[in-house]
């Protein structure tokens, strides 16, 4: 690798030698400095390190320009070219292509490969956004008819028929069936699959590596799996009929591999140090775990349980197997057909009837806002790492530790009274588990945590 | 040891043996409920897993008895007539994902790699949040947009695909007419290519955040000496933060081929099933394991049911071979070491 700081004008022109070094070596300035670098040894002028030049908008500005211009031209005149995608592809072909061209005129090759690679990595985030704001729009273009219509939340389908228009009938079965499916699920999943994420981070061993394997490998268990399962099990061995209560036994069983997995990721977060001052200050594990770590990940624990359930709302293969469909409103989760909003959606769909079109898309559209509300709720209360407090977390803190400090010293005035570390530690405070020189975020566990 | 004696609380007189002491942990009551506790909820969701497995074979016995080895080599379902075999929706099922992990790779890879290396750090929250909403959009939502959006949009590209490329044997539409203008479009409609681009758009939000996470942890001090050495930051993430995430892009990568080889109901809505091995991929007509699970498991007979199980089971075994092999490659490459706490 040659690296020549100092000479950077003998450089410039030349490329690497043929077996091109892993990190090339480019000196941004050296065209900019050119000019100046005759009286630069005399008054060292500082440079402006980092930011963007103003060459690389304007070439961007350029080549965006020059891009629909000639593929226009190729189109309309030059070439037997036609249709939408064509045009897309072959304008950012052009475009890349001038890009390039543009500034290659002012850096050497090493620097236009890098703005190539940004302006291509930039287009794949682009386009990968692109669509799923286009996903979303499309939704909900399709889907706000529906939405006006007072009956689509307060009926459900029981009194429409096939043909009626979209002011007849709702979907407020389909509602209330996914909050009772979702709420049975939560009930199963967010115990076990917190307790079996503890299990995970504490007990060492290989039956715990054998688990956690295991766990991994079911994230990705298809959710028509899931559905097969409690459909064998529970309607064809145990002959109970298909109802809510078995739709939320399916989307549990397809929601506990993910919750686990993500609180399992959130919990390795705990900083250490928290957890051996809790075992130096003698806690039993469980206290440990107790006061200690799971309120430390709270914010991170939400967060992981309302992204999973955001997935299992949306899952329809494990409900169609084991809810059964019916049009009418039904509260009773072990009685009776249930619908939810996804499995309502799939059977909206598959008349053809415009109304039933419609409806599909507003339910879908009431199904995407739900989930996206969910998010919202789960950037709202997650987001932050263990051990980083929110100003009102901080404040109960420093009011916990002014107090413990006041006890403290009055437990050092009167002689007879007992140790204050073991008085502390006798009756840990619940409310400040965090001891408050813990509080500074730590730069190693300042990185968000993560929600998949 | 340099602790004064007191407090190693070795005693008062001097020990006659020295070396590293003996150290055991009694746990003591609560503890030792509590380790019961954990050790009961790993066990139960052990067994929950494996009776996914257990039961569904169970239940597919029945069939699979009948069947024999035809079942892995008959492309009908007819399960009533005891015709029945998985070779053709489980070839369909493997050129879904695969047109699905070839489109969602590159978008993914480039995506994780803008998030975390060139979005400015206040985007890059937001972006991250973005993904994670990505996943989570139900897989309905997806199945509609590509029904009545995407579908009408590919043709295009399907007939120009098929036109100058159609002598690959894979993107070859039989009954296609390129030269009339006139003809019917609906031989390039509910074909395999267009369900794996729904079916890509739903991975690759998967793999995003998995291959961004790999990159995350790419060590600070390899990136800032790439940079000392003079590199570009293209010439930085090629030297340290590819190689250093090689093993999450692969790993990412199969992670998002087990979804796509499980997801139903965008698969569903899209293609028009065809019971026999179709690899044109352009062309109309396609099938998959789990749509034939929920087109079929309504109207099936007990027998048919349990041929479905046994469908069932087929692409169980197989999205778990291929997430062992994940997160053995996550686990085992270098950026699967976990970070220090």
């Amino acid at each position: 690798m040659t690296v020549m700081l100092d000479k950077p004008d003998t450089w410039a022109p030349q490329e690497p030698a043929p077996p091109q070094p892993a990190t090339t070596v480019v000196v941004r300035a050296a065209t900019a400095d050119a000019a100046a670098s005759a009286d630069a040894a005399a008054e060292p002028v500082r440079r402006r390190l980092g930011g963007r030049a103003r060459q690389e908008g304007l070439a961007l500005a350029g080549a965006a320009a020059a891009a629909p211009s000639l593929t226009s031209l190729l189109f309309g005149q030059l070439a037997p070219f036609s249709g939408g995608i064509g045009f897309a592809v072959t304008g950012y072909v052009v475009f890349l292509a001038t890009y390039a061209l543009l500034v290659w005129l002012e850096e050497s090759g090493p620097a236009v490969r890098d703005r190539l690679a940004t302006v291509a990595l930039a287009s794949a985030a682009t386009l990968l956004f692109g669509t799923l704001v286009l996903v979303l729009v499309f939704t909900a273009l399709k889907g706000w008819h529906a939405l006006p219509h007072w009956n689509f939340y307060s009926q459900d389908m029981q009194a429409a028929g096939p043909l009626d228009p979209i002011s007849v009938g709702g979907i407020l079965h389909a509602v209330a069936g996914t909050l009772i499916q979702i709420s049975i699920a939560l009930t199963v999943t967010v115990p076990l699959g917190i307790t079996c994420a503890v299990y995970l981070g504490q007990v060492r061993g290989r039956f715990t590596r054998f688990v956690r394997t295991i766990v991994e490998a079911m994230t990705a268990l298809p959710s028509v799996v899931a559905g097969l399962f409690v459909y064998a099990t529970w309607i064809l061995i145990l002959h109970f009929q298909k109802s809510g209560l078995a739709a939320g036994l399916a989307i549990s069983v397809m929601m506990l591999p993910i919750v686990i997995r993500a609180a399992d990721v959130v919990l390795r977060l705990v900083p250490g140090n928290l957890t051996e001052a809790a075992e130096a200050l003698g806690a039993p594990r469980w206290r440990t775990v107790w006061h200690v770590i799971l309120p430390s990940s709270r914010s991170g624990l939400a967060t992981a349980v309302i992204l999973g359930t955001a997935r299992g709302i949306g899952e329809t293969s494990p409900v169609l197997l084991t809810a059964g469909t019916g049009a009418a409103l039904n509260l009773d989760p072990t009685n009776g057909p249930m619908m939810s909003l996804p499995l309502a959606v799939f059977t909206f769909i598959k008349s053809p009837q415009p109304a039933m079109v419609e409806r599909a898309f507003g339910t879908a559209l009431a199904l995407m806002a739900l989930v996206v509300l969910l998010f919202a709720l789960a950037r709202a209360i997650g987001g932050r790492g263990p051990g980083q407090l929110t100003e009102r977390q901080l404040r109960r803190a420093d009011r916990a530790s002014r107090r413990d400090l006041a006890r403290f010293r009055t437990g050092l005035a009167a002689p007879a009274a007992p140790t204050p570390a073991v008085a502390a530690l006798a009756a840990p405070a619940p409310a400040a588990p965090v001891a408050p020189g813990a509080t500074a975020p730590n730069p190693h566990h300042s990185s968000e945590p993560e929600g998949a | 040891m340099a602790l004064p004696e007191a407090l190693t609380g070795a005693g008062d007189a001097p020990r006659p043996d020295v070396g590293p002491r003996r150290l055991s942990v009694v746990p003591g009551t609560g503890d030792r409920v509590f380790r019961g506790l954990l050790r009961g909820s790993g066990l139960s969701v052990l067994a929950i897993m494996a009776a996914v497995g257990l039961f569904l074979l169970l239940r597919a016995v029945q069939a699979l008895k009948v069947a024999g080895w035809s079942f892995v080599t008959t492309e009908q379902w007819q399960p009533d007539v005891h015709h029945f075999g998985i070779a053709a929706v489980l070839t369909g099922t493997l050129l879904i994902a695969a047109v699905a992990v070839v489109v969602s790779v590159p978008l993914a890879l480039g995506t994780a790699l803008f998030i975390q290396e060139i979005a400015p750090a206040r985007l890059r929250r937001t972006l991250v949040a973005l993904v994670d909403l990505m996943a989570a959009v139900p897989s309905v939502v997806y199945g509609l947009w590509g029904l009545f959006f995407l579908q009408g949009q590919v043709i295009g590209l399907s007939r120009w695909l098929s036109t100058w490329f159609g002598w690959i044997p894979f993107l070859h539409v039989d009954g296609a007419q390129a030269d009339q203008p006139l003809s019917t479009q609906s031989v390039y409609t509910a074909s395999t290519f267009v369900a794996g681009l729904v079916v890509a758009l739903m991975v690759a939000p998967i793999q995003c955040s998995v291959m961004r996470e790999v990159f995350s942890r790419a060590p600070a001090g390899e990136r800032e000496g790439a940079y000392a050495l003079g590199s570009t930051r293209w010439g930085m993430i090629r030297s340290v933060v590819l190689p250093f995430g090689t093993g999450g892009i692969i790993g990412g990568t199969m992670l998002g081929l087990g979804r796509a080889l499980g997801e139903t109901i965008a698969v569903y809505l899209i293609i028009s099933p065809v019971f026999q091995i179709q690899t044109h991929i352009l062309q109309s007509g396609a099938n998959s394991v789990s749509s034939l699970i929920a087109l079929h498991y309504g109207d099936s007979s007990d027998f048919g049911m349990s041929a479905l199980m046994a469908a069932g089971l087929a692409l169980f075994l197989l999205t778990l071979v291929v997430n062992f092999t994940a997160s053995s490659i996550v686990a085992r490459s270098r950026s699967g070491a976990q970070s220090e706490g």
